[in-house]
């Protein structure tokens, strides 16, 4: 800094070249360096073990699949037919799909690619391509099975339970009953279930049936018929999850405008110069120094024991948290503002309110337009966060679904519709933000 | 020609002729744009407010006399046994470590994930640029996912821990940096990097020894901004289903009374940790960015 006209300049340089190429290593080791202790106390190592590939697996075939589950109650006799194996999916008797035969008590379920499934009065028999046969009876109450030796790795024996996992399916034989899952792409009785009259139909025959087909219940048309059907669908619930959509970004609207709101008259307090009195500005300040640093999480919960679970509790987190982040940014955007167009309408006589009116908020409305629906757009994100944790919202329905531990078909559906509400908002803010400060800067000039 | 000689706008032209009716025209015709606005919002809010109220549990209005209460309650059983605050936060340290290395760790990753990202997706500097609507597309997706949806899916399959906290917050942060980096790398002067392209230096050369020096106090202070958020979420992700301070706090706000002053104190501690992070980051955004020559 100082010795740059000295006379050992190559001496200097060459020192400083010396000490950045130390910085240029010495930066990237810390960060390593860094890296490998978070490694350790993370427990990296360790996390192979606690990892669940199967979950993943199953995780993974979830998302684009479903699976039937095919049940036989040993002790009955009894035969179900469900989709994902939940009340809401079961064919009703004599309706299953046709892969599944029934004849007296033999059932026979086709796989695909010659698996075939077999239920009997003697017990059941699974016939593996290029294997051989499985067969099971029980014997004394436990099932015993009869298949070619060497038993291979996916076939697995327990004392009171033989299960069989192949590429068509999954296939389980206990003491209280008898299953085997078939595995099919799609998500099943997306739009209508089992007991719509329009399950099972294709999109042509829908269209012609919603446009021009005879009515299939005569006191309403048969469109109406279908979007009451779809709305109400029991397996998706997808009145539900627009409602739960809907409160997210309510949730977020309601507390990012009504934090503005609150904010704006605070930061005046705030501003150097709006606000003379020195203590009063710096107690504002204090203040919403505190609402920031008490996080949102505090908040939310303190707010939840006081306003109960819901969408109002989470707006009035969001509300609460922002009023401070606003509080600033508004107060700072207040001291950089031009004093010449407030000494202008000053000059015509203008009293305080007035100055205020055509003096100051021409210049800020911009910035705080843009700030607010920013936050409008990251807050719809925390929204969801905040709705696991207030209880409304998608993001209950997302922690519900994913609690579970089964439905994960629906954790998916959430997440698409989260990513795509998250980026409708975003684009919807940049739009609203280019219009009315666009505009407002067309009506200045 | 005439939108040449009046304006883009489409619409009626203003008879310049009288000079003060069109000008009153102008402005009356604002405020009632204005005002329709105005009015469109607080109908909105309005309407808003007494849908939330409705599907709330308690309603608001009820809610507000009790707003004081569980904060009464908790501070008063702590105030009581205020002996063991010290104590309780000593406790707790480590999880609080644990939380900040959650977010250190993955602003680092996401801050790397980002540089790389934002390199690619700006124009003039990306290496393949027919391959930029692709990384600014990946970039807007994973911006899009809040991180509670990875963490979850990745607890369920990593098991609890830290790890899936790490994940799910370096991947957002990885395309929320990335957006701000590839900004600020658009203003890049880009005449280093042609120097260096004449004497023959790789495209990670030029980018590393031309763009990085220029972009990097910028840089630094949006990590340093990140960072500070990256706290608030590891926290929010602890009291969900990962480790951490926010893990502890869960705990203790369900074990409820007897309790209460390990609540304070994980409060405490938080705040504390947040303030001070706060002030710390924005001493040093300050120098990055207004200049360390003075």
């Amino acid at each position: 800094m100082t010795a740059a006209l000295a006379p050992g300049l190559a001496d200097t340089v060459t020192r400083r070249f010396a000490a950045r190429r130390r910085l240029a290593f010495a930066l990237p080791a810390a960060i390593l360096a860094y890296l490998i202790y978070a490694a350790i106390s993370f427990d990296i190592a360790g996390l192979a073990a606690r990892a669940r590939f199967d979950n993943a697996a199953i995780l993974l075939s979830d998302f684009w699949s479903h699976k039937t589950h095919v049940t036989r109650d040993n002790r009955t006799g009894a035969l179900t037919v469900a989709i994902e194996g939940e009340a809401k999916g079961t064919y009703a008797p004599g309706a299953a799909p046709d892969w599944v035969q029934v004849n007296g008590a033999v059932t026979t379920i086709d796989l695909g690619a010659g698996h075939i499934v077999t239920y009997d009065e003697a017990g059941a028999r699974y016939v593996v391509p290029g294997y051989g046969i499985l067969d099971i009876r029980p014997e004394g109450g436990k099932p015993v099975l009869t298949a070619p030796q060497p038993l291979p790795d996916w076939i697995s024996v327990a004392e009171n339970k033989v299960s069989v996992t192949t590429d068509a399916g999954r296939f389980s034989y206990s003491r209280s009953k008898v299953e085997t899952f078939k595995y099919e792409p799609g998500w099943e009785l997306f739009f209508f279930t089992l007991d719509s009259p329009f399950h099972g139909k294709g999109p042509l025959e829908l269209a012609g049936l919603a446009l021009w087909g005879k009515r299939v219940d005569p006191d309403r048309t048969n469109i109406g018929f279908m979007i009451s059907d779809v709305w109400h669908n029991k397996m998706w619930r997808h009145s539900d999850v627009v409602w739960a959509l809907f409160e997210t970004v309510l949730m977020a609207f309601l507390g990012t405008f009504a934090a503005a709101l609150v904010a704006l008259p605070l930061a005046f307090l705030a501003a150097r110069n709006f606000m003379p009195l020195g203590p009063l500005r710096f107690a504002v300040r204090r203040v919403f120094d505190f609402i920031r640093g008490v996080d949102g999480l505090i908040w939310t919960i303190v707010l939840s024991r006081a306003f109960g679970p819901g969408p109002m509790t989470g707006a009035i987190a969001i509300a609460l948290t922002d009023s401070g982040t606003f509080g600033k940014m508004f107060s700072e955007a207040l001291e950089n503002i031009d004093e010449r167009q407030v000494e202008g309408v000053r000059s015509t006589g203008a009293n305080a309110l007035q100055r205020a009116r055509f003096g100051v908020f021409p210049q800020v409305t911009p910035v705080f337009l843009s700030q607010v629906l920013y936050y409008l757009e990251s807050n719809t994100r925390s929204a969801t966060v905040i709705g696991a944790i207030v209880g409304g919202g998608i993001g209950l329905l997302l922690t519900q679904a994913i609690q579970t531990q089964k439905d994960w078909e629906e954790v998916a559906y959430y997440m698409v519709l989260i990513v795509l509400m998250v980026m409708a908002m975003d684009s919807l803010s940049g739009w609203l933000r280019r219009r009315l400060i666009k505009g407002s800067e067309g009506g200045k000039s | 020609m005439v939108d040449i000689a009046f304006g883009p706008e489409p619409g009626r032209r203003p008879d310049l002729t009288d000079g003060r009716a069109a000008y009153l025209d102008m402005v009356r015709r604002k405020r009632m744009y204005g005002g329709i606005l105005l009015a469109l919002f607080v109908a909105l809010m309005a309407s808003g407010f007494i849908l939330a109220n409705d599907r709330n549990a308690g309603g608001f209005w009820d809610g507000l006399p009790m707003l004081t209460a569980f904060p009464s309650e908790v501070l008063s059983e702590a105030w009581a046994t205020r002996a063991n605050i010290p104590g309780l936060i000593a406790a707790h340290v480590p999880a609080l470590v644990e939380t900040l290395n959650i977010a250190a760790v993955a602003t680092l990753l996401g801050a790397l994930a980002a540089m790389a990202l934002a390199l690619l997706a700006t124009r003039g500097l990306a290496r393949w640029p027919r391959a930029i609507p692709f990384f600014r597309r990946s970039m807007d997706a994973l911006r899009a996912i809040p991180e509670i949806v990875i963490a979850l899916v990745l607890i369920f399959v990593l098991g609890g821990g830290p790890v899936p906290a790490v994940i799910a917050i370096a991947l957002h942060t990885g395309g929320a940096l990335g957006k701000l980096f590839s900004e600020v790398a658009e203003n890049a002067d880009l005449r280093p990097v042609e120097g260096l392209a004449s004497v023959g230096a790789s495209w990670g050369q030029r980018m590393w020894l031309g763009v990085i020096p220029q972009v990097a106090p910028n840089w630094l202070s949006y990590a340093l901004l990140r960072f500070e958020i990256n706290v608030r979420a590891s926290a929010i992700l602890g009291f969900v289903g990962s480790g951490g301070i926010g893990h502890d706090l869960k705990i203790a706000m369900q074990w409820g009374q007897g309790r209460y002053d390990e609540v304070v104190a994980i409060f405490l501690l938080l705040f504390l940790s947040i303030v001070v992070i706060d002030r710390t980051s924005d001493h040093f955004r300050n120098r990055l960015v207004k200049g360390s020559q003075a």
